[in-house]
């Protein structure tokens, strides 16, 4: 069980090192499910929290970075920057770059 | 693991045994597989919206008894006059439109050899995979006294939104400016860490509009505040000075609703209005299926990449009843319903489920009409450790009014997500 982990994390990081144009892996499609809950479903806000959906990619990226550096002013962003990977914020990137 | 796909077994109005023969023709024939959940909730419907999202070959029956959703998260707002009942009560006739099958009755038993539950209008349903989100249990027996004062509608806990909820507020409006409000916080873990506090900011906004001679007794059955301690207790300073007579260590033993008491260890408090809130477990279902497997039948032990209970195979646990390290929120629930929504699309499909699940938690708290606080962080599954708070995850020490619109902002969103 413990080599089949460790086999399926390597595959995971390859795809996310590899930046996938097709369906997202799961572990992408979950961690930005996780946006949602304060984002709006499908990404798209109701409210003040920004919307995510068709967000160009560098852009998220680059805000990501920058909050987790602390170079970007935010208020709960850092928080929840600060726990994801460099290969995560581009896998996410992605993804939301292609909800419409 | 187990991946071979067992017979769906569709709905029969004519109990188990029909269920069990009389459709399994019509269910092998089709070859889809079933997942029911039972619990509407906050991680409920959100589970039953995702497992239709990301694959809809899977028939998913959503079961639950309510009319409608009312939201635990903002309820404290509508104690404190900021909101209303109808803000916070939201329909289910969105989710059908995922092709999510509603079922409105209350499941009163499960058979997980034989993967079927039964409803209280002896219908059988049964399931390759079944999701629990009943959220908690009120012990409302640890309490001597409760039970009484509850059922004569003189005393309320108002922990899980609803009636009572209205019933709070409204003994609130009806108490003298000058009276004391009661509130008693259980030991952790309960449902809403900082719930309690900000319920008492809410109700102390409250007071320093309508009823400024009025005092709050905040009786904590913890050592101390248990969530957004800096928060609160800036906000209790600098909002409500000399309103708030906080007390830890002081877990209810018994309340009176005759002479209006709450009886501590070390203390008898008499109040205008009380607000018990008792302890709490798992929520019953849990119970009826085996699941709540923690050393003292409390809570439910899961495997944290599926939610499947590491004691009941095909059973899956999310939200509140799990016992874990993660705070038990609204918020929390919706994202153990994703991780393990994902976690079953790929067991039923043969394949591996995610094995570095990664879940966050966010929690805005109001500490008056205008000003919100949060905590937030973001939890990483570590084989052999479970989920791992990330660094330099928590809370703000300071609301504000930004964190409010935020606040305001969040509620709307998670709603639309749980229930569209």
């Amino acid at each position: 069980m413990y080599k089949m982990t460790t086999l399926a994390i390597a595959g995971f990081v390859g795809l996310a090192l590899s930046g996938f144009a097709g369906a997202a892996d799961i572990h992408t499609k979950s961690i930005a499910s996780t946006c949602m809950s304060c984002h709006g479903p499908g990404g798209k806000s109701l409210g003040a929290v920004p919307s995510l959906a068709g967000l160009d990619k560098d852009y998220f990226v680059k805000s990501m970075k920058e909050f987790k550096a602390g170079t970007r002013a935010a208020s709960i962003m850092k928080r929840h920057a600060n726990g994801y990977t460099d290969a995560e914020f581009e896998a996410m990137g992605a993804y939301f770059a292609g909800l419409k | 693991m187990t991946l071979n796909r067992r017979d769906f077994l569709k709905i029969s109005g004519a109990g188990a045994a029909v269920t069990l023969t009389g459709c399994a023709t019509q269910a092998a024939s089709r070859g889809r597989p079933h997942v029911v959940v039972v619990g509407a909730g906050f991680g409920g419907a959100t589970c039953a919206k995702y497992l239709r999202q990301w694959d809809p070959n899977i028939d998913v029956t959503l079961i639950e008894p309510n009319d409608k959703f009312v939201s635990c998260p903002i309820s404290n707002w509508v104690i404190g006059g900021l909101r209303t009942m109808d803000d916070i009560t939201h329909g289910y006739d969105r989710l059908p439109r995922h092709g999510i099958k509603m079922v409105k009755d209350t499941v009163v038993a499960i058979d997980p050899a034989k993967r079927f539950v039964k409803t209280r209008s002896g219908v059988s349903i049964g399931y390759d995979r079944l999701v629990l989100a009943p959220g908690i249990e009120i012990l409302t027996d640890t309490v001597k006294g409760f039970n009484e004062a509850e059922t004569a509608g003189k005393v309320v806990h108002a922990w899980k939104a609803g009636p009572q909820t209205a019933l709070l507020r409204k003994q609130l409006e009806a108490m003298p400016d000058g009276g004391t409000f009661v509130m008693s916080v259980p030991a952790a873990p309960y449902r809403c860490p900082p719930g309690p506090y900000e319920r008492a900011c809410m109700v102390a906004n409250y007071f320093k509009q309508a009823k400024p001679k009025s005092k709050i007794i905040l009786l904590d059955g913890n050592p101390d505040i248990v969530s957004k301690k800096p928060l609160f207790t800036d906000a209790w300073n600098t909002f409500y000075p000399g309103m708030i007579d906080y007390r830890p260590n002081n877990a209810p033993l018994a309340v009176d609703s005759g002479t209006m008491t709450v009886t501590t260890e070390f203390d008898a408090v008499k109040g205008d209005v009380l607000n018990v809130v008792p302890k709490q477990r798992a929520g019953e279902l849990c119970a009826l299926a085996g699941a709540r497997n923690d050393s003292a039948g409390n809570w439910c032990m899961v495997n944290f990449l599926t939610f499947e209970s590491t004691t009941v195979p095909n059973v899956h646990v999310i939200g509140d009843s799990v016992l874990s390290s993660l705070p038990k929120s609204g918020h929390m629930a919706t994202n153990h319903a994703k991780i393990c929504a994902a976690a079953i699309v790929e067991l039923l499909a043969g394949r591996q489920p995610d094995p570095i699940p990664v879940v966050a938690n966010t929690c805005y708290s109001a500490t008056s009409s205008t000003t919100s606080g949060y905590v937030a962080n973001v939890y990483r599954y570590e084989a052999g450790k479970g989920y791992v708070s990330a660094p330099e995850g928590g809370a703000t020490p300071k609301g504000d009014e930004l964190n409010f619109k935020y606040n305001d902002s969040w509620a709307r969103n998670i709603w639309a997500e749980v229930l569209s």
